[in-house]
């Protein structure tokens, strides 16, 4: 009972670990942009594509495909964000950041349907070799599992040096604070928006590639995910990007125990269920303290 | 050809009966409802449902608005507090949510094979003419609905509605219960949709959870966008807009050659999605723009606007 248990909690971390990078992707476009970004699906299903095509066609080994997802995510998600989002944002209105909100949607779905569109609905495994499950005291973890925690580990430490050395990651971090006060400080906000952008759906597709290495890549992969992904930032936060890591993390836990009580098919339920008690009891998310301070 | 328009303008009237419900909900009452979607697969649900276990089909129809009220109205009072963008999320999360049970409660909902059989109503005294009759009973109720609706949204109700709409805080000091109309236009917004989808089931005598998707929330935010998402009139143009796009492109993603199904599909869900994201950008407040809803302040006021929530979104410059 208790290796089953630590075998839940174990699978639940390898989720989580997953799960926490486009979390992360979405709470820092949100931190620095101000509004939900849906498209942080379509970005983690390119990412994985991305990855496939280099992987399967050029023989590529992990870190560059990596690297590519990297790259043709991001570069995806600004390019997108400046054609579909930007316009938008611009015109200021109670209604913008939802309006926002619901064009992402719309940006995702015409993404998706790109994808569909050029690959078919087929499900699109990686050419890597399949190492053998290792066991420890009966727990049983695969090899890229193994990897997979570690690289978003890294990647989630990259990004906190980023934040807390640089000088543009701290404008990120000032304009995430507020907004007015870093334009007065003469911090240039398109560039910062497009950085955020970048890097947060960047994350969103390391995320998707190797969340495809695990299993495979189909035009839906992002959306299947999004209320899980949501979840983690919410948990977190929104607007803090250890807080995303810890609520994925979470996250991944809590539906990996669920399974102990429901089918597996309701797995999004445990999201949804997380996303709605965090907004309506804690909207600053579970890791805020008494006083609601958040950053 | 006929028989095609008959069941496009059915369809369209489908969409119209949706539309009224999201602008009654989103336009006048400034309630999003991204699960706009949820509410017309549980519609369908419930009247298939009950059409099978034996009761007549208007009881079906008003139980389905019935159900959908009462689960919008359940689910508004939950979030009641929650601005805008996280009211987004999690309608959104509620429809994927009461499609995964449709999937999956198989003893109840048959899963992903789908309810087939329903009953259609007259339709062995109606033969050839049913199409006819059934175009013509749904335009009907779009228009008693569309009737109704001005008629709310005229009277003191509808301004107090757009007052929360504009400004909960001014509108509470003024004495309206914010709360009970933001119920109300949930409320009615969600059995709107689950009329919708109960005449669905009837019309097409199937339904599946694969005919619930996102997709369809989406089709109808650009239905109302397109018309002005305040305005009753500008649902029923947008839908009927909406219907000649998504017909449009089924026939030009077959003048294509060499395209199979998957991509004809997708070309067309690619379609509607760029035309949403096209229109908000260049025409937000659609064909229809308020003209009458705002008091005699006269020019256009920034309104509460920049403040909205807690944080403003990152403004662009340029």
């Amino acid at each position: 009972m208790l290796t089953d248990l630590l075998q839940y909690l174990v699978n639940g971390l390898i989720v989580g670990a997953l799960i926490a990078l486009p979390a992360l992707g979405l709470t820092l476009i949100f931190s620095v942009l101000g509004f939900v970004n849906f498209s942080v699906a379509a970005q983690l299903t390119a990412g994985a594509y991305a990855g496939w095509l280099a992987n399967t066609t050029l023989h590529l080994p992990l870190v560059p495909v990596l690297v590519i997802a990297f790259s043709v995510a991001g570069a995806l998600g600004v390019v997108t964000d400046r054609i579909a989002l930007a316009p938008i944002r611009r015109k200021p209105s109670a209604q913008t950041p939802l309006m926002v909100a619901v064009v992402s949607i719309a940006l995702s779905m015409a993404l998706e349907s790109a994808y569909r569109f050029s690959f078919g609905s087929g499900l699109n495994s990686f050419d890597m070799p399949i190492a053998r499950d290792m066991k420890i005291g009966g727990i049983r973890i695969g090899l890229q599992q193994l990897h997979n925690i570690e690289i978003a580990i890294g990647l989630a430490v990259l990004l906190a040096l980023f934040f807390s050395l640089t000088k543009l990651g701290k404008a990120m971090r000032a304009v995430a604070d507020n907004a007015d006060l870093a334009r007065l400080k003469g911090i240039e906000p398109v560039r910062l928006a497009n950085l955020a952008t970048f890097i947060g759906m960047g994350l969103a597709g390391v995320g998707g590639a190797l969340l495809a290495i695990d299993t495979s890549v189909d035009p839906s992969t992002g959306s299947r995910l999004i209320l899980l992904i949501f979840a983690g930032s919410v948990v977190g936060g929104l607007t803090s990007l250890p807080g995303a890591v810890a609520g994925a993390l979470l996250m991944g836990v809590i539906g990996e125990l669920g399974l102990l009580i429901l089918p597996p098919v309701y797995q999004s339920l445990t999201a949804f269920v997380a996303i709605l008690i965090t907004l309506l009891a804690r909207p600053g998310g579970i890791f805020s303290g008494a006083s609601g301070v958040r950053k | 050809m006929i028989s095609y328009l008959i069941f496009v303008g059915t369809i369209a009237g489908f969409y119209s009966l949706l539309s009224l419900g999201l602008v009654k909900a989103w336009g006048q009452g400034g309630l999003v409802n991204l699960g706009l979607v949820g509410f017309v697969g549980l519609g369908a649900y419930t009247s298939a449902l009950l059409s099978g276990a034996g009761y007549p089909i208007w009881i079906d129809w008003i139980a389905a608005s019935a159900v959908s009220a009462a689960v919008g109205v359940a689910l508004c009072f939950v979030v009641r507090n929650l601005r805008g963008d996280y009211l987004a999320i999690v309608t959104l999360g509620f429809a994927e949510i009461l499609r995964l049970a449709e999937t999956n409660e198989k003893w109840l909902t048959k899963g992903s094979d789908g309810i087939s059989g329903i009953v259609a109503p007259l339709k062995n005294h109606l033969g050839d003419n049913f199409a006819v009759f059934y175009l013509v009973l749904t335009w009907v109720l779009v228009g008693i609905v569309a009737f109704v609706l001005n008629w709310l949204l005229r009277s003191p109700f509808g301004r107090a509605l757009r007052a929360v709409r504009d400004d909960e805080q001014v509108a509470a000091v003024a004495g309206k219960s914010v709360l009970r109309l933001k119920l109300q236009a949930f409320g009615i917004g969600a059995a709107l949709s689950g009329l919708g989808g109960a005449l669905y089931a009837h019309f097409t005598s199937y339904i599946a959870p694969d005919v619930f998707i996102t997709q369809l929330t989406i089709y109808i935010f650009l239905a109302v966008t397109v018309g002005g998402y305040t305005r009753l009139a500008g649902a029923v143009i947008g839908s009927l807009a909406l219907i000649a796009l998504l017909e449009a492109t089924r026939f030009v993603a077959a003048l294509v050659p060499g395209l199979d199904a998957v991509q004809i599909a997708s070309l067309r869900e690619f379609a509607i999605a760029v035309t949403l994201i096209l229109v908000m950008q260049l025409r937000p407040d659609g064909a229809f723009r308020m003209s009458n809803e705002r008091s005699g302040l006269g020019a256009s006021r920034p309104g509460p606007d920049a403040c909205y929530g807690k944080k403003a979104v990152l403004d662009d410059g340029t």
